[in-house]
């Protein structure tokens, strides 16, 4: 899934200040599974802002909703209509909900609420941790099942590198060294022997590298 | 310019004679007379002289810069590379440059993260890794070959480093590691420093199994403490550094005034130590903001004055 934080709420409140009817818009997909911006998450923040606005002796115009998905003309397209009530959308989206919201309604101006961190997993209640950086070219079945590229500090694909100690990385004792744990792998698989190979250079192309990335499949054009 | 073939070191480690090189750290500014200074220091005792490349992801003059002032002055330059900063576009053109400009050894590092230096908001580039650093100056050199395959008019001359900690973790592939970049082509590695010895020991014993040092010339890294503050902040605060604590009782020991003759000490105990391991060509001394402490050591060590070669 895609991991986001929500924004602090000054940053929130000096953003939305130009605006008096304000929509914030949850998302059921990512950010409800990060518990960020959900229903439930949507509606904390809406009284939020309704008691601060309130406290300024503002009006306190603030509209709760919240799409199956904000990246998806068939969940993005079910506001038409309903935006005309407002001045600004406040997305609890990731970037690409912000950006489709944006994109398929030009004249609003969109807001994010969230910052947008990282493709990754739950790992236990309460904590969600990278594990993809989308570099479209995936090694996963050389690597014993971790990604080097996402979860090494360097990206290095012959590691580890001279700061790893006590399994974890050099920039933080609280991230695992992702080399540290491909080669208990390999152990636990009964040998070192993959670990000889020397990984080439990559070809950085197929990743953000090569530019803004795009999906087509003609077969499924309507 | 009429540049020699082989490099110093290359000649050096290649007649059999044990190798010092030193470190030389480039200044934070733009003053030339820096490097002058500490070349002077450096130049009769040693093989050749490493510029580091921003270490600690601190901003520093340039490596290539800093090894020009040195060749001028007579010294035999190693350039250290990282592949933090610059990607394989960047870094196959510096290896084009400093071949042109009469440098001879290249480094490969990967560099320590920028979260430890001066801008750790500075986005890294990782494009290739040390080993892949390595696979590409020797396809440069040897098949006069870009990475891309396209042909290089004019190939670069270069005798190629690598590193490696013997004190990082996991232990049991740091060996296998090695081999691994002197596979790639690595013709010389220079150690992270040596505090604890017995591991030092036990890691070349593994590097003898792998027959690494038949095909790949190895200096142990050698750093003299100035202090026990200093000796506790490398344990604590510098990635992948082994100080046993037995160290820095050794240091704290001594009353203040000692602690300079109490760290030569200890470096000396270490060059004799591992001079006497199978398979070490030489030392390399990382005395860090300390060069002027490196003639006496080579002095007190016996290995001053350098054969004439």
């Amino acid at each position: 899934m895609i991991v986001a934080d929500r924004k602090p709420f000054d940053e929130i409140m000096k953003m939305i200040a130009p605006y008096e009817r304000i929509l914030l818009l949850g998302c059921n997909e990512c950010v409800t599974v990060c518990a960020v911006g959900g229903t439930k998450e949507t509606a904390l923040l809406a009284s939020q802002i309704r008691m601060k606005r309130q406290m300024e002796g503002r009006a306190a115009d603030v509209g709760e909703r919240t799409l199956e998905r904000q990246c998806d003309p068939e969940y993005a397209n079910t506001l038409a209509g309903a935006l005309d009530d407002y001045d600004a959308v406040l997305s609890l989206a990731c970037g690409c909900g912000v950006q489709f919201i944006s994109e398929s309604y030009p004249g609003v101006p969109v807001l994010p609420a969230v910052n947008t961190r990282f493709m990754g997993v739950t790992v236990e209640a309460g904590v969600w941790a990278e594990r993809c950086q989308g570099c479209g070219n995936c090694v996963l079945d050389r690597t014993c099942g971790i990604c080097p590229v996402a979860r090494c500090a360097k990206s290095i694909m012959n590691g580890p590198c001279g700061g790893s100690h006590g399994g974890a990385c050099e920039v933080n004792d609280d991230i695992p060294c992702a080399w540290q744990l491909i080669i208990d792998r390999l152990k636990a698989k009964g040998g070192l022997q993959a670990y000889s190979d020397i990984e080439k250079a990559r070809d950085w192309s197929t990743s953000r590298d090569g530019g803004p990335r795009k999906r087509i499949r003609e077969d499924m054009a309507l | 310019m009429t540049l020699p073939a082989t490099g110093n070191l290359e000649k050096a480690l290649a007649s059999g004679h044990f190798a010092v090189t030193a470190e030389c750290g480039p200044p934070r500014g733009a003053d030339p007379d820096v490097i002058r200074r500490k070349g002077n220091v450096l130049k009769e005792y040693t093989d050749a002289v490493n510029v580091t490349d921003n270490q600690t992801a601190v901003v520093r003059m340039s490596s290539m810069a800093s090894c020009v002032i040195l060749g001028e002055m007579g010294i035999d330059p190693v350039l250290q590379m990282t592949v933090r900063d610059r990607n394989r576009i960047a870094l196959q053109s510096d290896v084009l440059g400093a071949s042109a400009l009469g440098i001879r050894n290249i480094l490969c590092l990967s560099g320590d993260h920028q979260s430890f230096g001066d801008h750790p908001g500075a986005k890294n580039v990782h494009d290739l890794d040390s080993v892949q650093l390595i696979d590409t100056l020797r396809i440069m050199r040897d098949e006069s070959k870009f990475l891309s395959g396209q042909e290089i008019k004019g190939r670069p001359d270069i005798f190629i480093g690598c590193v490696e900690n013997p004190f990082a973790d996991p232990f049991d592939i740091r060996a296998m590691r090695l081999a691994k970049k002197v596979r790639a082509g690595a013709q010389f590695v220079q150690t992270q420093c040596v505090f604890n010895v017995e591991k030092f020991t036990q890691w070349m014993g593994m590097v003898r199994d792998l027959r690494i040092h038949e095909k790949a010339f190895v200096l142990a890294g050698i750093t003299p403490l100035k202090s026990p503050a200093m000796a506790r902040y490398m344990k604590n605060s510098v990635p992948g550094m082994d100080v046993p604590d037995l160290l820095i009782e050794r240091m704290e020991s001594v009353p203040k005034e000692r602690y300079r003759d109490e760290g030569v000490a200890i470096c000396l105990e270490t060059v004799e130590a591992v001079r006497n391991i199978e398979g070490i060509a030489g030392i390399h001394i990382m005395a860090i903001e300390w060069e002027d402490i490196v003639p006496e050591i080579v002095k007190k060590a016996g290995l001053f004055p350098c054969p004439s070669l």
